[in-house]
């Protein structure tokens, strides 16, 4: 398996300027994968894989019970991003963190971006993840997106855009460092000649960010992970990040709030808890406050949050900022908050409630990306060009009855990158999801998941829908 | 520096659990094979008996509503495949499997993959294939794996709190599956009652001795097998790894382990109760018991261990806050 004859068909490849001619920080790479033994890059996929699945790094498959455990598909070709890309993402992507958090502090306190009729306050109450339950919160330092995971996708003008902001409990950084440790020992001499950013130290910063969060008065704050418990399809990386962090993982049902406290049972009695990183819901976090049928919250916990007992990463009520409506209003609230141009642009985007933006979409429902405002993972989505008449028809009905749930993009055509398929090698799309922390300030980490969609031609990387992933190689600039 | 963090009670719950059903799927193996054994052992003319082996276990009437009659694949396919039932070989080793996995972070990756591969086995259909072909090879190779599941947690996994929960759960539910096995001889029919005391009765006991692999230990001790020494083996020995009283006495180290009391004493409701069923065994002896009668004894015995299984779980899983209690 080599190179040769390997086509970029007209796409932005993120290896390659055109056929035959890779980008100059790519040659090493591809005169390596070149100087391979016939067969041997095929093996070196087949023992990435075997790993995988040794380790358990596998996520749930719903539907069924028995060995459900699969490994997410895994190319051992790493895409590259290069030093001045990669600058030029993180001042980006900083910016856009800073803004959502502004954006957050004001709409659930003075609605100044409201007054000052930047955007519609109907959009913003409308928004089903909107919370007016905590009207009047200042969450602790300030911080309220402490951990984003914001999708970005180059298009053939090889410039970069926001695809849609994650602010809730995104997930796949276990996969990040885990196809690292895997791809060291397929490509160790790579490794040696190139100068990779290290991508390990993530549940460090991770720590760091959430004791920041902890009340002042705590010296060692204790922090613990909160997860659905194990049929979430992300549970394997919710007992990676508590057992990488050395922190407890716990259920709701392991936690109780009593005179203000929130307290895990522990068989030596009942231990405070200080900050928690939940991989719940909202919905679910407390039923006093919010669906009072959820079984895996904490009742009272809103409670002693609002009191400053404890600290909740991420915030509560997030999640309108990654509403996909609010998504297109970002460009103006860096603009209405930093005062400051627009770094990383959106991807231009019809939102349904707005009447004449609806009457295009409805028009060219063959053309467009129909998506739901709160969805993620590739659901409650349409592809219109590969969709069939009646799925259009089916998302017309659901467009019309309910417009503020839809959003519409047109197709971009998604860089790709070079990917084993069967014995060759051919070019597939991807997308990027760099993984950001927000303490005392934005740290980004270098790289993140890369996101391949597997089958020819398709543009929808997501596990569910036959995606997988890649190692991500952010380079050092090279000072001689 | 982190202050060290007790261990969560559900955590706690889990582990404990985890090895009382790894130790309950290898027991209902043994508790196969000792019938297998006793039915090899009966005279030809008589008919062979895997009734008496539900009785044992309480679920009879569970047994009947789904099977016509106890034949001995009727009764290996119940107590070994049938996923609806909870005490089933492949039912322990789900929910064992579903322990691990919750407190994956916790436990070494060797015990998970462990679980996990045993869990495997048993749903895979060469399993149940050599189950009927060759019933023996194949429940051997359930206590193998069991058996290499706790050598596994000896030598990968801290000896602290975590490791005493576990320690507690194999040894009530040895001791408990122990009674039981020994109560199986009381069902078995023999064919005419001046057959008791003959070589027939012997064989029979001899086969019980063997499902808790403790035959030559017996023979070392005894060298002859006599009936009420059989069960003063099992019952009272101080040192086979398998007798009641020896399991007693290493879950209640297990406790103090955990509660950091001195022996002999008691700080909660988990260790008075099992500090006190260890001391009757410490003190009684053979011919009290054969005075109760031998069923009725292992009956009450049965009771109190599930009484020691609450206390522990009152005192360490379901605890609540003081202001809780009122308001709950």
């Amino acid at each position: 398996m080599k190179f040769d004859s390997y086509l970029t068909e007209d796409h932005y490849d993120e290896l390659f300027e055109s056929d035959a001619h890779p980008r100059k920080a790519a040659i090493p790479i591809i005169d390596r994968i070149n100087s391979l033994p016939e067969e041997e890059l095929k093996h070196r996929q087949q023992a990435a894989e075997a790993a995988l699945m040794q380790m358990g790094i596998t996520f749930t498959v719903y539907g069924t019970d028995e060995g459900t455990d699969r490994i997410f598909p895994f190319d051992v070709l790493p895409r590259i991003i290069e030093p001045s890309d990669w600058e030029h993402l993180e001042r980006g992507l900083s910016q856009r963190i800073c803004t959502l958090n502004l954006f957050l502090e004001d709409i659930y306190n003075e609605q100044r971006i409201i007054k000052e009729k930047v955007i519609p306050a109907e959009l913003i109450t409308s928004g089903r993840s909107f919370r007016p339950e905590i009207t009047g919160l200042h969450p602790p330092k300030g911080r309220w997106c402490h951990i984003s995971g914001i999708d970005i996708v180059r298009h053939r003008d090889g410039e970069f855009y926001v695809l849609e902001d994650n602010l809730r409990c995104p997930s796949g950084i276990s996969y990040v460092l885990e196809n690292r440790r895997v791809l060291k020992h397929t490509f160790p001499r790579l490794f040696e000649t190139l100068r990779i950013r290290p991508v390990d130290d993530y549940p460090n910063r991770l720590l760091d960010m959430l004791e920041y969060l902890a009340p002042d008065t705590v010296e060692t704050p204790s922090v613990a992970v909160l997860t659905p418990g194990i049929y979430n399809s992300a549970y394997f990386e919710h007992s990676f990040l508590a057992q990488q962090m050395g922190v407890p993982l716990v259920e709701g049902r392991d936690l109780v709030v009593s005179e203000g406290f929130v307290y895990m049972r522990t068989t030596r009695g009942f231990e405070r808890v200080d900050v928690i990183y939940r991989r719940i819901d909202d919905d679910f976090l407390d039923p006093e406050v919010f669906r009072p049928d959820s079984t895996l919250g904490i009742p009272g916990i809103m409670e002693a949050y609002k009191a400053g007992k404890i600290a909740i990463a991420n915030t509560p009520g997030t999640g309108i900022a990654d509403d996909k409506a609010i998504y297109t209003y970002v460009p103006k609230m860096i603009e209405f908050y930093l005062e400051e141009d627009v770094l990383l642009p959106n991807v231009q985007t019809y939102v349904c409630w707005d009447g004449k933006e609806r009457q295009y979409v409805l028009q060219n429902l063959d053309k467009l990306v129909v998506k739901s405002v709160n969805e993620s993972g590739g659901y409650g989505m349409l592809v219109g060009p590969h969709a069939t008449k009646k799925e259009r028809e089916d998302f017309r009905h659901r467009i019309e009855s309910n417009p503020r749930n839809f959003i519409a993009q047109p197709t971009l055509d998604l860089s790709r990158v070079p990917t084993i398929i069967d014995d060759h090698i051919e070019g597939r799309h991807v997308d990027l999801r760099p993984y950001a922390l927000y303490g005392e300030e934005v740290y980004v980490h270098p790289g993140g998941l890369t996101r391949v969609a597997l089958r020819k031609g398709s543009l929808v990387v997501n596990s569910s829908q036959g995606g997988g992933s890649k190692d991500t190689w952010v380079l050092e600039e090279v000072t001689v | 520096m982190y202050k060290s963090l007790s261990m969560l009670s559900r955590v706690a719950d889990s582990l404990y659990w985890l090895s009382r059903y790894v130790e309950r799927a290898e027991n209902i193996a043994r508790f196969i094979d000792v019938n297998m054994h006793l039915m090899l052992d009966l005279p030809i003319e008589f008919e062979q008996q895997w009734h008496p082996l539900v009785t044992v276990t309480g679920d009879y009437t569970i047994f009947k509503e789904r099977y016509s009659e106890a034949t001995q694949d009727a009764v290996i396919e119940f107590l070994t495949f049938d996923s609806t039932y909870s005490n089933s070989i492949v039912s322990c080793l789900r929910a064992a499997r579903l322990n691990a996995r919750s407190i994956r972070e916790v436990i070494s990756s060797e015990m998970w993959e462990s679980v996990n591969e045993f869990y495997l086995f048993i749903i895979s259909p060469e399993a149940k294939r050599e189950a009927f072909s060759n019933p023996h090879a194949f429940f051997s190779k359930v206590k193998q794996r069991s058996q290499e599941f706790i050598g596994i947690r000896e030598v990968t996994f801290t000896h602290g709190e975590g490791w005493n929960f576990m320690r507690m759960g194999v040894m009530i539910e040895r001791a408990e599956k122990t009674s039981r096995i020994l109560d199986v001889k009381y069902f078995i029919l023999l064919p005419k009652v001046e057959y008791i005391g003959t070589p027939y009765d012997n064989i029979q006991w001899s086969a019980v001795l063997k499902s808790a692999s403790a035959l030559e230990m017996y023979l070392k001790c005894y060298h002859h097998i006599l009936p009420n020494q059989v069960a003063d083996f099992l019952i009272h020995d101080k040192d086979f790894p398998r007798s009641i009283r020896y399991c007693l006495d290493k879950a209640e180290q297990a406790l103090h382990a955990v509660c950091g009391s001195t022996p002999g004493t008691f700080s909660n409701e988990a260790e008075r109760r099992l500090g006190r069923l260890r001391a009757e065994l410490d003190y009684s002896d053979i011919n009290e018991v054969l005075e109760t009668g031998l069923h009725e004894y292992l009956d009450a015995l049965q009771v109190k261990l599930n009484q020691v299984d609450t206390a522990i779980f009152n005192t360490f899983i379901a605890i609540r806050p003081p202001d809780l209690i009122t308001r709950i």
